[in-house]
């Protein structure tokens, strides 16, 4: 019986290892190291995204006031720095890009960046970001390595101009950590909530055991038994 | 209140019912790991009932407002990406919890008389499962909702003579779209959770009838004392009812961790093209099942088309499916544990178990030519384990069983 559960156990260890390897042997993206619970970070992620992004990009799940809320800004600070086009604070963030003009423009719509970093994960914001180069056949002038003939001009070239490669690269994890709140702004309380509920089964758990065990003293001393 | 007791019991057999199913249930005293899973199966169904009735309240089944709606319920509702994640861990949880249930039946014979019936009722409960499960996944109306519904309900359309036709019936449409996204719902919420909850009782009705396998595979009520209690049996309230609570808080710590710390699981709860709203236009480059499903999408794959027609595999498929319904006629061996098993028998069933995994694992990969000969191996091994069943059982030496449960 040991030795089956074993076996089992050995071959799902196996395999989950091989599917591992398997995950990750496509493109080859460099580490985004972002740290949700790094409000700077996000903060400075949001300012960025907001001048840079957002003028093509929605990210039309999210609301302003509940970046405010979430990120320590208050709403009269997200009105003033955030919000460029007279927007009410409970709206969502939406681009103000005609459709029409985009394809003209673009040759496509720019994507909705909602949840971009759960369908494509951080990793790859951050690579991709930063893995722009000269290409004079494309029609911004630019091609990128991991998404080849991307409809999108480098964006972030002039910060590009301004900054040391670390500074540089501080800010695109800026706004790859921003993009990966967007995705899931419950990100912020689900990991420390779920330590409090783990303590709290752990607890649960040490009771129901003795409970287990005080109740089973009678089966294993015989005080319950069948007459015989 | 035992004038309260009176007054209900004159009316409802309530006293009548709590000892027949647990003051006065006996069940045999060596109850393993293995026999959490039954009442694990339980709390799941249950949570997902719960979570469920929540999740409905705000998400909306349409084919232009359904994935607004579960961003909705991830962003805006209180809690609401709380319960959504209990819900999506839950249908994992699920079929974990079922496919370590039905292992227990494998290990110690459950199947084999006088239980026949239980493990059909399980068996019928395991189909609906996966019919309730696939068309929740439909609802968040993803990528992989849109295209994993296209690529399954497509299967109906290459039925002989009547496909097309049935096809459109089931879709309301030509394509998975707006009128398959409102009936899928309907059967979601209402007509499958209905069929698994009477079945589930039945389940229960059944094995209260006959009593309760253990790992031994002795029958215990052919010992019982003076008073017609089985000697190897204790009474399932207090004494499985405490000790399952130990299993239900292990159970919720695991469950737990996936909720809170990774509840996408890696792509393989939630899958990470199911975050790209349903685009029927663009085709995903891969699409796969949830893992619960694709052993039996890999036996699809793995039988070829014949005479032009896809239908085959589909029939392989179901056949993967029924074919379990088979297994108490199927096992000739005299014992019913795997502790008094011959060898061919343990060995049948380890290669069972891999054949499963390794298929369950390439209806995950995309088709390359080693992954489509690998795929027609082992569904030739998992057909096997039921084909050769009368041989494999009758054969070799089995060890003889106690008359009584071994400590």
């Amino acid at each position: 019986m040991k030795k089956l559960l074993k076996t089992t156990l050995s071959v799902l260890a196996g395999l989950t290892l091989s599917l591992n390897t398997l995950a990750s042997a496509g493109a080859e993206l460099d580490h985004a190291n972002t740290d949700i619970n790094d409000q700077n970070s996000l903060q400075n992620g949001a300012k960025l995204f907001m001048n840079y992004c957002s003028g093509c990009h929605s990210i039309s799940f999210m609301r302003y006031n509940r970046i405010g809320k979430d990120l320590g800004i208050s709403d009269a600070a997200v009105e003033k720095n955030l919000m460029f086009n007279g927007e009410k604070i409970g709206d969502k963030i939406t681009s103000s890009m005609s459709e029409k003009g985009a394809v003209q423009w673009f040759g496509t719509t720019p994507p909705d960046l909602s949840l971009v970093s759960r369908s494509k994960g951080v990793d790859w914001i951050y690579t991709y970001l930063r893995s722009f180069y000269k290409d004079e056949s494309r029609p911004f002038g630019v091609n990128n390595k991991i998404l080849i003939n991307a409809s999108m001009p480098d964006v972030l070239w002039g910060l590009k101009q301004t900054k040391s490669a670390e500074d540089f690269d501080q800010d695109v994890r800026d706004v790859t950590n921003f993009l990966d709140y967007v995705g899931e702004p419950a990100k912020l309380i689900r990991v420390d909530l779920g330590y409090k509920v783990m303590g709290f089964l752990f607890v649960l758990f040490i009771l129901s055991y003795l409970l287990k065990k005080e109740y089973w003293k009678d089966v294993k001393y015989g005080k319950w038994r069948a007459k015989d | 209140m035992d004038n309260n007791k009176s007054w209900i019991d004159q009316r409802f057999p309530l006293t009548k019912v709590w000892n027949e199913h647990l003051a006065e249930y006996y069940t045999p005293r060596n109850f393993n790991f293995w026999y959490f899973f039954g009442s694990l199966a339980m709390l799941v169904l249950v949570m997902q009932i719960v979570t469920g009735i929540f999740l409905t309240m705000h998400f909306k089944p349409d084919a232009t407002n359904a994935f607004a709606s579960v961003e909705y319920i991830m962003r805006d509702v209180d809690w609401g990406w709380l319960i959504r994640y209990l819900h999506s861990t839950g249908a994992s949880a699920f079929f974990i919890v079922i496919y370590l249930h039905m292992y227990r039946g494998l290990l110690y014979g459950s199947y084999k008389a006088p239980r026949e019936l239980i493990w059909i009722l399980g068996m019928v409960l395991y189909i609906a499962l996966m019919a309730e499960a696939f068309m929740g996944y439909v609802l968040p109306w993803g990528q992989m909702s849109y295209w994993g519904a296209q690529v399954i309900i497509s299967l109906f359309g290459s039925v002989p003579f009547i496909g097309p036709d049935l096809l459109v019936w089931i879709l309301g449409d030509y394509a998975v779209g707006d009128p398959a996204l409102n009936r899928f719902f309907s059967l979601h919420v209402i007509a499958l959770p209905l069929i698994l909850v009477v079945l589930v009782f039945l389940h229960i009705v059944a094995l209260h009838t006959v009593g309760s396998n253990n790992p031994d595979g002795v029958e215990i009520k052919k010992n019982k004392d003076k008073d017609g209690i089985p000697k190897d049996g204790i009474p399932f309230h207090p004494y499985y009812s405490v000790k399952d609570i130990v299993g239900v808080v292990v159970f919720l710590m695991i469950f737990s961790a996936v909720v809170f710390f990774a509840p996408a699981m890696n792509g393989y709860f939630l899958e990470h093209a199911n975050f790209v709203e349903a685009n029927p236009l663009k085709t995903p480059d891969h699409i796969a099942p949830l893992w619960y499903l694709t052993p039996f999408y890999s036996v699809l794959r793995a039988i070829p088309p014949m005479f032009g027609s896809q239908f085959p595999g589909v029939v392989g498929m179901f056949a993967a499916l029924l074919i379990l319904l088979a297994l108490p006629w199927l096992d000739r061996s005299k014992v019913k544990s795997i502790r008094y098993r011959s060898w061919p028998y343990k060995v049948a069933l380890g290669i069972f178990v891999i054949s499963f995994i390794v298929l369950g694992w390439l209806g995950m990969q995309p088709v390359t030519e080693l992954n489509a000969l690998l795929a027609r191996i082992f569904t030739a091994a998992y057909f096997g384990f039921f084909i050769l069943m009368p041989w494999f059982t009758s054969i070799g030496k089995t060890k003889e069983v106690p008359a009584r449960v071994t400590e």
